[in-house]
């Protein structure tokens, strides 16, 4: 049973010289990002509230930051780096594709209905 | 037999039979499609979140002001570290599942027993501290009125805060005046035997009405946030006649009817969503168990295949990548 693993993450930035190490390099840096993640929830800069299409330049660094989580657990924890390219792409890009329509179309909805009650044609401030 | 044409000229080629396109055996990749469908499930239940959402946008509870609480230490003003502390148990239980399977690569059967174990015990305390949270939120904190139109009234105070003056949450208990009151619970054994009512709350409406005339430093604070990102404080006299003219029911802790919180929908989201996350974790230690006896047992080890560890793995990280995206969107956003 001979398992290939690519061992650099980072586009090569980084090289690991055991499945191992890199396991461990990359808990040390989803440990960074969460603590990132929690640290500016906490202290919420001034200068990160200001509405960046549409939503608050935080909460895009958020959902950036989240994905990019993602990425290194699909990749190195569920060793998708290590697949064929027909497996990464039949398994990532149709969920991507379908996760992205249905949000478009729910906040779409959402962004409509909070319009309908702002106008006054629902009653909501009793 | 010997007849039989066992030849067709296609050897080698790529429609010859034995050509592995995804090079994955038929047990992961069925694990991967099941982990999409899985995902497109969850994606759905968080998109819906997001609908309702962004359909209250500018009344939806803030996180940071509902989960406070840390373990052991009581009355602290803790937002999230709790739950920073659950997403790093999670993220440390990958890592050990990781791994195992990297050690079943190399057919060592002490480690991964050793990193299975871990596993299971990282799944548990994940599990148990989602059981605190759950049980912390249904208790509520300082409780509330909810007006007849379904919106939520919280109380509180300005206070001196270093030079300045920082609103200060108030509990119902601190303020309401306890009177006689004849309302009972109404059980089965008062009526129609499929007839009961839940818990009554501790005070009445009208208990918090006087209690609010009585303390002249309470104010009420509606669920809208105004430009500053936080909710409005009302006047005195805005509260008290609002308290009057609209204030129900008083509303203590969260279910999925009523949220002393904010919208109920944020209650209803947050039981599902999780819930649904929990069960998957508590299904994930389940499995993990099995597969932890098979290999003490020493199943892997006489098949020379430690794949089944890889299998649930995949399906161990998958519930990690879930809590990341509940994680972001349910506390951070």
């Amino acid at each position: 049973m001979a398992h290939e693993h690519k061992l650099e993450i980072f586009r090569g930035l980084v090289k690991f010289k055991s499945n191992t190490q890199k396991i461990w390099g990359v808990l040390i840096f989803l440990t960074l990002v969460t603590i990132v993640e929690v640290a500016l929830g906490i202290l919420k800069p001034d200068v990160l509230m200001r509405q960046v299409l549409g939503m608050k330049a935080l909460n895009w660094i958020f959902i950036i930051l989240t994905i990019v989580k993602a990425y290194y657990i699909t990749w190195d924890f569920m060793h998708m780096r290590d697949e064929t390219k027909s497996l990464r792409r039949m398994v990532v890009w149709t969920a991507i594709f379908l996760i992205l329509y249905l949000i478009f179309i729910l906040l779409q909805e959402g962004g409509y209905v909070f319009d309908v009650y702002k106008e006054g044609y629902v009653k909501r401030d009793f | 037999m010997s007849t039989t044409v066992v030849n067709t000229g296609t050897e080698g080629k790529t429609w010859g039979g034995g050509n592995k396109p995804l090079n994955a055996s038929y047990g992961k990749m069925m694990m991967w499609f099941f982990i999409v469908s899985d995902a497109l499930t969850f994606s759905g239940f968080l998109a819906a979140y997001g609908f309702s959402r962004f359909k209250f946008i500018d009344s939806w509870p803030i996180a940071d002001e509902v989960f406070t609480h840390f373990p052991f230490l009581h009355g602290v003003d803790a937002p999230m570290y709790y739950v920073a502390f659950m997403t790093f148990v999670l993220i440390m239980s990958s890592v050990t599942m990781v791994l195992a399977v990297d050690a079943g690569h190399h057919l060592n059967k002490a480690k991964v027993t050793i990193y299975m174990f871990l596993t299971i015990i990282g799944g548990l305390i994940f599990v148990g501290s989602q059981a605190w949270e759950w049980n912390t939120f249904i208790k509520g904190d300082y409780g509330a009125i909810q007006t007849k139109g379904g919106n939520i009234l919280q109380f509180g105070k300005y206070v001196e805060k270093e030079g300045e003056q920082v609103f200060k949450r108030v509990a119902l208990r601190d303020f309401a005046i306890a009177e006689e009151t004849y309302r009972a619970e109404h059980g089965r054994k008062d009526g129609l035997w499929f007839v009961q009512e839940g818990t009554l709350p501790t005070y009445t409406v009208d208990e918090v009405i006087h209690g609010f005339e009585a303390h002249d430093n309470v104010l009420v604070r509606t669920q809208i946030i105004n430009e500053a990102g936080e909710k409005t404080v009302l006047s005195r006299g805005e509260s008290l006649k609002l308290l009057k003219e609209n204030g129900r029911t008083v509303v203590e802790g969260a279910n999925l009817h009523v949220n002393e919180y904010g919208s109920p929908l944020f209650a209803d989201f947050f039981f599902f969503i999780t819930g649904f996350h929990g069960f998957h974790v508590f299904s994930g230690v389940i499995i993990n168990i099995i597969i932890f006896f098979n290999v003490i047992l020493g199943t892997y080890e006489r098949r020379k295949n430690y794949e089944m560890v890889e299998k649930v793995g995949l399906y161990w990280h998958f519930v990690d990548l879930v809590w990341v995206f509940v994680f972001t969107f349910f506390y951070l956003v």
